[in-house]
């Protein structure tokens, strides 16, 4: 199972590099959807609240992480997926999903994270809650967006059915993962944050938890 | 399901409810005042919309477990009505919360949460439409239904509690617990909660046979 997955990710870390396309153009998503904000609230830098500064950011990323794992299911054709099917086993396949586009998010988060702060300041006083808060909310976006794009790739994968099915369903997360933000950019102490970081946590093993289950059921069809 | 007790037990028990709840002595109090009384037509919404909810998952795993389309019509139709009762909640809470809150929406957690699970149930039916194949429809129906409600448990249970809200019962206000001390509302909350439940399962089961009756006329119209 182990070795399945492993070799799965390498697959999609292999795939990812031919199509560099695709990479460079969800990393150039990032940066201009920054620059827009930029633009737009016409803020320089430290000029903006602390509260609207995390709004922005997480809203950036909750867009840059729907457009990226959206692709997931669509850039591979039918044929192959029956190879995949063929081959591979339900579980290993979302698992390796989910691991490969929590990385990818993560990448976009930092990345994200890094334009924020040249451009628009760097507020954050807690670095370490601040990033391990942004690995917690890359794998709950990872495992709820993987299985929607899972279930949005089986209904002819309208980008509306990808957002209309992924926005409620990650709510939960992110309010968590804004909350979370908020008291790291505010540098409070991590006892503050530990019942909210437990509640993400858990919050993410339910949507994996559920995913890992339905996905065998949606593979099939 | 043709059985017909439990029907007349939902309107001996909504009769009971509405006559009751609109004319027994309430606890007087401050800002509440008459208002108590949606614990009866408010409350009872959620009550009745979860338990439906709990329905709809369950029947969508029996449909992933069995391939039984007539599973997937329970499902659909659970999940109709019990966003029928969502949305009846919602509208009774905006009424509820401008007469004790000041205004229709106060950014509440549990309106927000309760808004966002409505949203949720949404975009199950379009999802459901935007499938033309019966069997793949009820399928991936079933899969997203379930995937959802794992989703609203954390929304509507765990959510709120960790910021104050304005309903009773949190962030420092009483809940009715507290206020109902001879139980008077009780007896009336516990009836009504099955009394709508009921009522809801009712107009779920009476849309599930017109569904199958529609999908028998339409196969004896193809076979002919």
């Amino acid at each position: 199972m182990i070795k399945e997955i492993t070799i799965l990710i390498q697959k999609e870390l292999r795939l990812e590099w031919r199509q560099k396309y695709a990479l460079n153009g969800i990393l150039l998503y990032v940066v201009s959807a920054v620059f827009i904000t930029y633009l737009s609230v016409g803020a320089k830098a430290g000029n903006l609240s602390i509260n609207s500064w995390n709004a922005l950011y997480w809203i950036i990323i909750l867009f840059s992480a729907v457009n990226a794992v959206a692709k997931s299911f669509i850039q591979e054709h039918q044929g192959r997926q029956l190879y995949y099917y063929m081959i591979a086993s339900p579980e290993a396949i979302i698992l390796s999903k989910i691991i490969y586009n929590t990385g990818l998010t993560l990448v976009l988060a930092l990345l994200g994270y890094g334009v924020f702060s040249v451009i628009l300041g760097n507020p954050v006083q807690d670095q370490g809650l601040f990033l391990l808060n942004l690995v917690l909310g890359a794998m709950g976006f990872s495992a709820t967006l993987t299985m929607v794009s899972g279930i949005a790739s089986k209904a002819g994968n309208n980008a509306t059915l990808m957002a209309i099915l992924s926005f409620p369903v990650i709510i939960p997360i992110l309010l968590m993962a804004i909350r979370i933000s908020k008291n790291a950019l505010d540098g409070l102490d991590w006892t503050v944050s530990t019942d909210k970081l437990i509640a993400l946590l858990a919050i993410n093993a339910i949507v994996a938890v559920t995913g890992y289950i339905l996905f065998p059921y949606l593979w099939r069809s | 399901m043709r059985q017909s007790w439990w029907k007349i037990l939902a309107i001996a028990l909504l009769l009971y409810t509405l006559t009751a709840g609109l004319l027994m002595d309430v606890p007087r109090l401050p800002i509440l005042n008459e208002t108590i009384r949606a614990l009866h037509f408010h409350v009872t919404m959620w009550f009745g919309m979860i338990l439906m909810l709990i329905a709809a998952v369950y029947y969508s795993v029996k449909y992933l477990r069995t391939n039984d389309i007539q599973c997937d019509d329970l499902a659909v139709e659970f999940t109709n009505s019990a966003i029928l009762f969502g949305v009846l909640g919602i509208t009774t809470g905006m009424l509820w919360a401008k007469f004790t809150w000041g205004d229709y929406w106060s950014g509440d957690p549990k309106q927000n949460a309760s808004a966002i699970g409505l949203l949720m149930y949404f975009a199950y039916l379009i999802l459901r439409n935007s499938l033309t194949d019966t069997q793949q429809r009820a399928r991936i129906g079933a899969i997203y239904n379930i995937f959802a409600f794992a989703a609203f448990i954390p929304l509507i249970f765990v959510l709120p509690r960790l910021t104050d809200s304005l309903h009773p019962g949190n962030g420092g206000n009483p809940g009715f617990n507290a206020y109902d001390l001879d139980s008077k509302l009780r007896m009336i909350f516990y009836p009504a909660i099955i009394g709508w439940t009921l009522l809801g399962t009712w107009i779920a089961t009476l849309r599930v046979r017109a569904r199958r009756i529609e999908r028998t006329l339409e196969d004896r119209f193809l076979n002919s």
